[in-house]
């Protein structure tokens, strides 16, 4: 069982957190103004990448926050985490 | 005398203490300190059982876990199967029988107790062998906290089973100092009888301890038997040892071959003799010492075929002194015997073009080298590289926080093993900051005696006997079938496994893996490194389901959530239903009433008088803050922050994609904060879908939320004499249909309790809401019940609250929705605002396919025959002109969602979602049961009170 650190609560149990998906998905500005394709993107499309991912994770069986990692898909390894209002590290 | 083959002294046995153990039905004696194996050799039994495919009989092949013949089924304290004879400590009163690769599970429950522990360590060390002990004592040395697991009853490793010395004393005297020194450390955890049967990502290892299995049935009930421990260690040094590797060869799987370190360890350790005749079969010198030590036991040595055509001279001096003749450059080619090894055929090397030998024997001790066992240091993805020398797969590579050391690297000289121990913990020590500068260990500068190099040898080729070769014992797999895959044109050792069955039997590969692999490389002409082994798993060693679910069994499997008014529906005889992790009443049966019956009676008698419903577990989530109408106009579908103060708002929630996945009454409590109820199985998931929303995408809104879920209870009044009922037991609430409307709220007080009544109704009838605290449930619950005595007050329970709403079209979100279906699916327009600019899940609403007029539609069903009750889950079908079912494929409508027998309608309905159903209503389909097809109507999805004249009494 992996560790996950917490950038609120620090290192805890993989089993304490909930995967959310890819990160820096934005609510569209304005929905109403997209086209049924547009709109179709933000709804059910994410990418798929082999390596760094930037993703949202939270920490649901602690303090209930989210957060927002980026961690190597193949390895399953963290490289950074960020809470997020913060930018993605480089 | 009872057991021949004891030695007349010597051995870690007790011999003072006699166990009686019944094996295949006989009576037998051994010692304490036996195992079930060592006392069945002590008694000259080889044989345990036979093969799973070919019945062919199987005895011992190792001292140990990693031996593959000795399966048997427990049978007394209690029946458990599939062990190994080898690891089952001897007790009094045993009984067990051998079995052919598959046992019985008992049909009994098991009354042992099982547990779990969580520990946290500096250093975990696994294996309490020499290099493991090195290891141990230099970390406790420097005040490190040290975890220091062995899966056998006493520490010492292979020391257990052989006469080293270690700096001129016997090697378990130095054994015994260091577990005493060991135990003066208040930071040390010493466990023997523990595997470490798991290594996971960053330190993390799961480890079995038995703690009462060796004490039969004396075994004390109140400790648990075996313990799961998960240890999470900054740094792990691996001292797993070596496995000792089999030859292949004909007929080499007949009881009495065994590897021979496995002969003298049961030897040394356990003072049995395996036979009275050997043969040894080797490749290295090791399998001499089995040779000399069983000499000079009395074990005749009648040859030893070494596959090596020089010998050191020191070995062939003592061999000739000892008068044992060696074959250099031999194998054996084959044996015979029926129940046990008679004769092994010694072939010369071609050169001499010199007939076999037959050789008579009683058991053939075999050494093809060694395997370090890598498994754990595999487990965490450490990649692993072939030494050519070794004949072996060995640590290829530094893995971070683990150390391997001694023989599971490929040290094999003892005194080379404790300063490997010592070596590894030192710097794992100083990778964590402590100083273990505490010099070496006595033992490591021992004079070690250089071994003449060993050959590679996997298996003595033999195209004729190919189905007799075996190389997975376990699973009767043998040569010819790894001859078979290849000529299939698998390549793949991960697919050669799968389709041989290879390494899959309960020893997981641990003798057969290597050998498969060196085997095959040479069908294809390729090398061991080429083929690599297939990938170790855990667990290392079996591990009962027992074990791993611990506490967690029965009622302790899953936590059992009841509301505070549990024991008044376990006193009124209540019927409970599993809703999550909630127990639920169904319903209340009178006398000897069925579910149906009882439902009818409840139904009627709410919908004619006053029924009273538990909806305490319904989810509750309070919301505050400036901005919180604004934050639920975004969730819901539908406008709340114009919802009044002292007012209530029913509000569906959808997804991004449209698709509503929660529904619920909102009452706003005041300007900053609502009360928000979900669905009974939504509640965690909403307050989580709740967060996502406000902290990942509308962080500046002010807005607060927990859950109270547990805190409010919740109960229906529900019927055309709640209003009495409310008005009796709240004086000061004035009921009256003006002064308290339809969907309002109002505080009152009960005794001094805060007491919150809405005017919410899930049945169309007058109803009324009481909500009050935990605290206080039971006793408003009761002065409810007591004012509806002289109207019949009837409590009901969740299928006459699943009739009442589903005869009123209310769909419970789950059941009659499956994440596919939109408010506009459900016919609930109205639920859906015009005037807010955005919602999530409004722009999905325009999508041409939520638009498409055949989308699954909430319908009626009503049988024509006015007495079938539908099948929930049931299809819809359109039936051809004459009323049959088409031609398949028959083009399916949709599925019944929900189906009752009806009071008020006085007969059966369902609710279904058809295709294209809101224009099919007057339209007459069918429902396949059980292979006639019922003709339903297809009506609106609100049976009872239509005009909704009932809800204000």
């Amino acid at each position: 069982m992996q560790l996950i650190e917490c950038p609120w609560c620090g290192t805890r149990e993989e089993t304490e957190f909930h995967y959310g998906g890819q990160a820096h998905v934005a609510y569209p500005e304005d929905p109403q103004a997209l086209t049924d394709e547009e709109w179709a993107r933000y709804v059910f499309f994410r990418t798929n990448p082999k390596g760094l991912f930037a993703e949202r994770w939270s920490h649901s069986a602690g303090c209930r926050r989210w957060f927002n990692a980026v961690r190597d898909t193949a390895t399953y390894r963290f490289h950074s985490v960020y809470r997020p209002d913060e930018q993605r590290p480089s | 005398m009872n057991a021949p083959f004891r030695t007349p002294e010597g051995g870690r046995v007790d011999r003072s203490t006699t166990h009686t153990f019944v094996f295949n039905d006989r009576e037998l004696t051994g010692h304490a300190g036996d195992t079930l194996a060592s006392a069945l050799l002590a008694n000259g039994v080889h044989q345990v059982t036979t093969s799973i495919k070919l019945g062919r009989p199987r005895g011992f092949t190792a001292a140990w876990a990693e031996d593959t013949g000795g399966l048997v089924q427990m049978e007394h304290p209690f029946p458990e199967p599939m062990l190994l004879a080898t690891t089952i400590e001897l007790f009094d009163g045993l009984a067990a029988r051998g079995i052919p690769g598959q046992g019985r599970l008992a049909e009994i429950a098991d009354t042992a107790k099982y547990d779990s522990t969580h520990v946290h360590t500096d250093v975990l060390i696994v294996g309490a062998g020499p290099t493991g002990l090195a290891a141990a004592l230099t970390a406790a040395r420097t005040g490190a906290r040290v975890v220091l697991l062995d899966e056998q009853s006493e520490a010492g490793g292979a020391l257990l089973g052989s006469t080293d010395t270690i700096d001129g004393k016997p090697a378990l005297e130095w054994v015994a100092d260091a577990v005493s020194e060991l135990a003066t450390f208040p930071d040390v955890l010493h466990l023997q009888r523990t595997t470490a049967f798991g290594h996971y990502d960053d330190g993390f290892v799961l480890a079995l301890q038995r703690r009462t299995d060796h004490l039969g049935g004396d075994a004390p009930v109140a400790v648990s038997r075996q313990r799961v421990w998960r240890i999470r260690a900054r740094r792990i040094v691996v001292a797993t040892g070596a496995h000792e590797r089999p030859i292949v060869f004909a007929d080499n799987d007949r009881p009495g071959i065994m590897l021979a370190n496995g002969a003298r360890t049961f030897l040394h350790r356990y003072g049995v003799k395996v036979g009275e005749q050997a043969v040894v079969f080797t490749t290295n010198d090791s399998a001499y010492l089995t040779a000399f030590d069983l000499q000079d036991a009395g074990v005749r040595i009648a040859a030893v075929v070494d596959a090596r055509t020089e010998l050191s001279p020191d070995l062939v001096e003592e061999c000739a002194s000892r008068d044992i003749a060696v074959h250099l450059g031999s194998v054996v080619s084959g044996t015979r015997g029926d129940a046990r090894i008679t004769h092994a055929t010694v072939s010369r090397p071609p050169a001499d073009d010199a007939a076999p030998v037959v050789v008579p024997c009683d058991v053939l001790l075999v050494s093809g080298g060694w395997n370090p066992a890598v498994h754990l240091y595999s487990q965490a993805r450490g990649k692993l590289r072939y030494d050519e020398t070794l004949g072996a797969f060995v640590p290829g590579e530094a893995l971070d926080g683990v150390d391997v050391a001694g023989s599971a690297t490929g040290v094999f000289d003892l005194p080379g093993c404790l300063r490997s121990g010592r070596e590894a913990v030192e710097s794992a020590l100083a990778a964590i900051g402590f100083d273990a500068a505490a010099g070496t260990h006595p033992g490591e500068t021992d004079p070690v005696r250089t071994p003449g190099a060993g050959v590679v040898l996997w298996y003595v080729r033999d195209p004729a006997t190919a189905t007799r070769q075996f190389v997975d014992v376990q699973r009767d797999a043998t040569v010819a079938d790894l001859v078979r895959a290849v000529g299939a044109g698998m390549r793949s050792m991960e697919h050669i496994k799968r389709y041989t069955t290879i390494g899959t039997a309960h020893d997981q590969g641990k003798t057969s893996g290597v050998v498969a692999s060196g085997i095959t490389a040479d069908l294809l002409g390729s090398r061991p490194e080429d083929m690599g082994v297939t990938t170790f798993r855990p667990p290392y060693t079996p591990v009962a389901f027992a074990a791993l679910a611990g506490r967690s069994r029965g009622h302790m499997f899953d936590p059992e959530r009841v509301t505070a008014v549990h024991d008044w529906h376990v006193a009124r005889g209540a019927v409970f239903e599993d809703v999550g992790q909630w127990k639920r009443p169904r319903y209340y049966p009178q006398g000897d009433e069925d579910m149906d019956t009882a439902v009818l009676r409840e139904c009627a008698a709410t919908r004619t008088g006053v029924g009273i419903l538990d909806g305490s577990t319904l989810g509750k989530i309070d919301v505050q803050g400036p901005d919180a109408g604004e934050f639920l106009d975004m969730l819901y579908t539908n406008l709340m922050s114009s919802l009044k103060v002292g007012m209530i708002r029913y509000g569906v929630m959808c997804g991004a994609d449209g698709m509503v996945i929660d529904d619920g009454t909102v009452m706003r409590l005041a300007d900053d904060r609502f009360q928000v109820f979900t669905t009974t199985g939504g509640a965690a998931h909403i307050l989580d879908w709740m967060e996502e929303w406000l902290q990942t995408e509308w962080p500046h809104l002010r807005v607060r939320m927990t859950s109270v879920t547990e805190q409010w209870h919740t109960f229906p009044v529900v019927g055309p004499k709640s209003r009495d009922v409310i008005g009796a037991v709240f004086s000061d609430l004035d009921v009256s249909n003006d002064a308290f409307p339809f969907m309002a709220w109002r505080d009152t007080t009960l005794g001094g309790a805060h007491v919150r009544v809405g005017r919410v109704s899930f049945s169309g009838e007058l109803a009324y809401e009481v909500n009050v605290m935990g605290w206080y449930a039971t006793a408003v619950w009761e002065k409810l019940v007591e004012a509806g005595e002289r109207h019949g007050i009837t409590p009901y329970g969740t299928e006459t609250m699943h009739v009442l709403r589903a005869e009123k079209g209310y769909p419970i979100i789950g059941q009659d929705t499956d994440g596919t279906i939109t408010p506009q699916d459900l016919g609930m327009n109205w639920v859906v605002s015009k005037k807010k600019v955005d919602f999530i899940g409004k722009r999905s609403f325009s999508r041409s396919e939520n638009l498409n007029p055949h989308r699954k539609q909430f319908v009626g069903l009503l049988p024509i025959d006015a007495e079938t009750v539908l099948p929930e889950g049931a299809q819809i079908i359109e039936p051809t002109a004459d009323g049959e079912l088409p031609p398949p494929p028959v083009p399916m409508l949709g599925h019944v969602t929900s189906s009752y027998r009806s009071a008020e309608l006085g007969r059966p309905f369902a609710l279904a979602l058809v295709k294209g159903g809101h224009a099919r209503i007057g339209d007459t389909l069918s429902v396949p049961v059980n292979g006639t097809l019922v003709p339903v109507e297809v009506t609106g999805s609100v049976l009872v009170d239509p005009e909704g004249a009932r809800r204000d009494g």
